[in-house]
């Protein structure tokens, strides 16, 4: 199904895009492509993962990034079993690695983690035999969500080199940000972070992207937006004085979207604070490309599921 | 009872000595020390110490023994074990067990379990804070009389500046130490150090501002109370250069470091191993250069492991959820050699100083000298032998350590406490 046969997939986990090379993630990507099509036909479902099993373990808060697994999962033909904490398991003396060995011990192929603690992910994938899919740890890597970011911009503009990606908000605490700046550098976007030095450390700019300030000094100059969800605990932690002072440093605004390239493109990984970050009719109008990132994480989704699932099943 | 140490060369950092001489044990004490051959050779146990270095005993005044309250990690039995095995004959536990050791009553237990194990000597610090809270002054007083050799709240340090301005007010009156775990509570919500791999993995941090504030805090509270004041284990470069300004200033100021912030940064923690979580966090490459620069300018006084057992099930948790803190007892010896002796930065006398008699003074020990009537604590050390370290062979309770697999040179072979030999590498 892919054109790029000479590549192929190895990994029994997908814990982040940092480890991942340009060949692999453009395997994930053509992948994707050839899943897409699945759902525009009327029976939605092809057989590849009949008789696997995917369970959802999810220790944070989530709708979009659960639900679209766990449609990708179906749509694969696989079984799912969903399981919820939403308090961390050590508080009721349970460890994460006993919690997933009970999971795994239910005869599971693949575990979909999202946990609160950065490298969960990975302490998961040292201590079970099924294959780890890494739906966001902490702060550090959410690597479906780069994919389909990586997706929808290549879909869009039919490249990604050479592209002024702007990436703003919240990026210290945001594993999307983190994704999305493997991803895109790998592909040799030009990947401006954006932020106030509360929210943005300079170390950012030795993982080779631009470190900026001031949102209006860049903005006309933009390919692609990608605003941060504002997580308003950080404000209560000071890490900004107040949401009004954000919006009108960091918001896209408006009066800033009349400075942005004509044909920009607006990306948010959702949920949007709608007002805030983002002004609605920005995310609801033509340069928005919200609704297409959330289609195409279900193709993505597919598309990693089943590749992992070649490898794990192998084992 | 006699023993008799036989061809191997003496180094004694007390008397700055390093010599080919042979050392008669008698009853406890260090009876002589004379030239080879020179002795009768007639002794109840005859140790063959050819190409081998005979020490004052080694002592470590950073330990966790973990009794009372967390048996199942270390007691002051396995411990004292341990700490015998990795050449040390003296050791001084820290008092963050549980209960705290905040009262004579707990001073007086350590003593006693010290003496009833009898391995190594291990003596107690007490908290200077009572339950280590940070807010009333324990009964230093009733502990030092006790026997509490120093005073520390380690695991944190004492945050409120008007406590430790009274802490080191009073704990002058006794010339006593106190001993200071560096970390401001409000910058110390982190599981790492600050820096690019924080950044990269997205893990919350402690910057290495945390330490730097705490220490200068306290040097400047200390300038006119003088005193004495330790640094525990000493993590960044602008730490090191804040204890040698107060040194140059007079401040009554010592400092220790691990081997840990001698040979390992921050890099180690990108495969979220939790052996390599500890507290100070590893630092970046440019703070370990400066660790040893202080070593061998002598800024840093002296070695300690900050040895810090936890079971595997505890560090067997998301990087940020577990414990910090690893073992060192058992491979600390052939770590500083690696660190300090291998790349020719500090040489063997100085090196063994920095483990015994700089300790001793610290806690006011007569100990770490091989001078005649000395307490016989003694340790022999083959420079030369290669080994590995590996987890599964210590005798400590725990396994938490980063360093195993690791291909070592130089190693304690005999540990004598107090005249007997409480320790000799199997054959």
């Amino acid at each position: 199904m892919s054109e790029s046969t000479e590549v192929r997939w190895t990994r029994k986990h997908l814990l982040g895009l940092e480890e991942l090379s340009v060949d692999e993630i453009s395997l994930v990507l053509d992948t994707a492509l050839s899943f897409k099509e699945v759902s525009t036909r009327s029976v939605k479902k092809v057989p590849a993962l009949r008789g696997r099993v995917m369970v959802n373990a999810f220790f944070e808060d989530s709708t979009r990034t659960r639900t679209s697994f766990a449609l990708a999962a179906q749509r694969l033909s696989a079984d799912i079993l969903d399981f919820s904490e939403k308090t961390s398991s050590t508080s009721k003396g349970e460890t994460l690695i006993d919690t997933a060995r009970n999971i795994e011990a239910m005869g599971v192929d693949i575990i979909v983690l999202r946990h609160k603690a950065a490298g969960s992910a990975h302490l998961l994938a040292r201590s079970v035999k099924c294959s780890v899919v890494n739906a966001g740890d902490g702060a550090h890597e959410h690597p479906t969500q780069g994919l389909l970011d990586l997706y929808t911009i290549r879909e869009r503009f039919g490249r990604i080199e050479g592209l002024k990606v702007a990436i703003v908000g919240d990026v210290a605490n945001s594993r999307v940000a983190r994704s999305n700046i493997w991803a895109l550098t790998k592909f040799g976007a030009k990947v401006f972070l954006v932020g106030p030095p509360t929210l943005l450390s300079k170390s950012f700019e030795q993982l080779g992207c631009n470190v900026v300030h001031s949102f209006d000094s860049i903005v006309g100059d933009m390919d692609v937006i990608n605003m941060l969800r504002v997580q308003f605990e950080r404000i209560q932690s000071s890490q900004f004085p107040s949401v009004r002072e954000f919006t009108r440093m960091y918001g896209l605004t408006w009066d800033r979207f009349q400075r942005c390239k004509k044909d920009v493109f607006v990306m948010h990984p959702g949920p949007m604070n709608r007002g805030i970050e983002i002004q609605s009719d920005i995310a609801d109008g033509p340069q928005s490309g919200i609704l297409t990132q959330v289609t195409n994480g279900l193709a993505v989704r597919m598309a990693v599921l089943y590749l992992v699932s070649q490898v794990g099943g192998q084992s | 009872m006699t023993i008799l140490i036989k061809n191997g060369t003496v180094i004694d950092p007390s008397r700055k000595l390093e010599k080919k001489l042979d050392v008669l044990i008698k009853d406890g004490k260090i009876a002589s020390l004379v030239a080879p051959n020179a002795s009768s050779g007639s002794a109840d146990h005859v140790i063959d110490a050819t190409d081998k270095f005979i020490t004052p005993g080694l002592i470590d005044i950073h330990v966790h023994f973990r009794e009372p309250g967390d048996e199942e990690e270390e007691t002051i039995a396995s411990g004292a074990a341990a700490a015998v095995a990795g050449g040390f004959t003296t050791v001084c536990c820290m008092p963050n067990t549980k209960p705290t050791l905040d009262n004579e009553a707990q001073i007086e237990f350590i003593l006693r379990e010290s003496q009833r194990v009898g391995l190594a000597n291990v003596y107690p610090t007490g908290a200077i804070t009572k339950g280590r809270e940070g807010k009333e002054l324990a009964e230093i007083g009733q502990m030092h009389e006790r026997g509490a050799v120093g005073f520390t709240d380690d695991g944190v340090g004492v945050g409120d500046a008007s406590v430790m301005r009274k802490a080191l007010q009073y704990a002058n009156m006794f010339d006593t130490v106190l001993m200071q775990h560096c970390e401001e509570p409000t910058l110390s919500k982190g599981a790492m150090h600050a820096g690019l791999v924080s950044t990269t993995l997205g893990m919350p941090a402690v910057p290495a501002e945390a330490e730097q504030l705490m220490i200068a805090r306290d040097l400047l509270l200390n300038r006119t109370i003088n005193c004495r004041y330790h640094v525990q284990h000493i993590s960044t470069a602008w730490s090191v250069e804040l204890i040698r300004r107060g040194k140059k200033d007079g401040q009554r100021v010592t400092a220790e470091v691990a081997p840990h912030h001698l040979l390992l940064t921050d890099e180690c923690c990108r495969d979220f191993d939790t052996n390599f979580k500890m507290n100070p966090p590893l630092r970046t490459a440019a703070d370990v250069a400066a660790c040893i620069e202080g070593v061998k300018d002598g800024t840093i006084d002296l070695l300690a492991t900050d040895h810090a057992p936890h079971l595997a099930e505890e560090k067997e948790l998301e990087f940020q959820f577990a414990p910090n803190g690893i073992i060192g007892l058992e491979c600390a010896l052939a770590l500083y050699i690696k660190a300090l002796i291998e790349p020719g930065h500090i040489g063997w006398i100085r090196m063994i100083e920095m483990m015994t008699v700089k300790q001793a003074q610290i806690v006011k020990l007569k100990k770490g000298t091989l001078a005649e009537g000395a307490d016989a604590d003694v340790t022999i050390i083959d420079p030369n032998l290669k080994w590995k370290i590996d987890k599964e062979s210590f005798v400590s309770r725990s396994r938490n350590c980063p360093f195993h697999g690791w291909e070592v040179t130089g190693r304690a072979v005999c540990t004598i406490v107090g005249g007997a030999v409480k320790w000799t590498l199997p054959a």
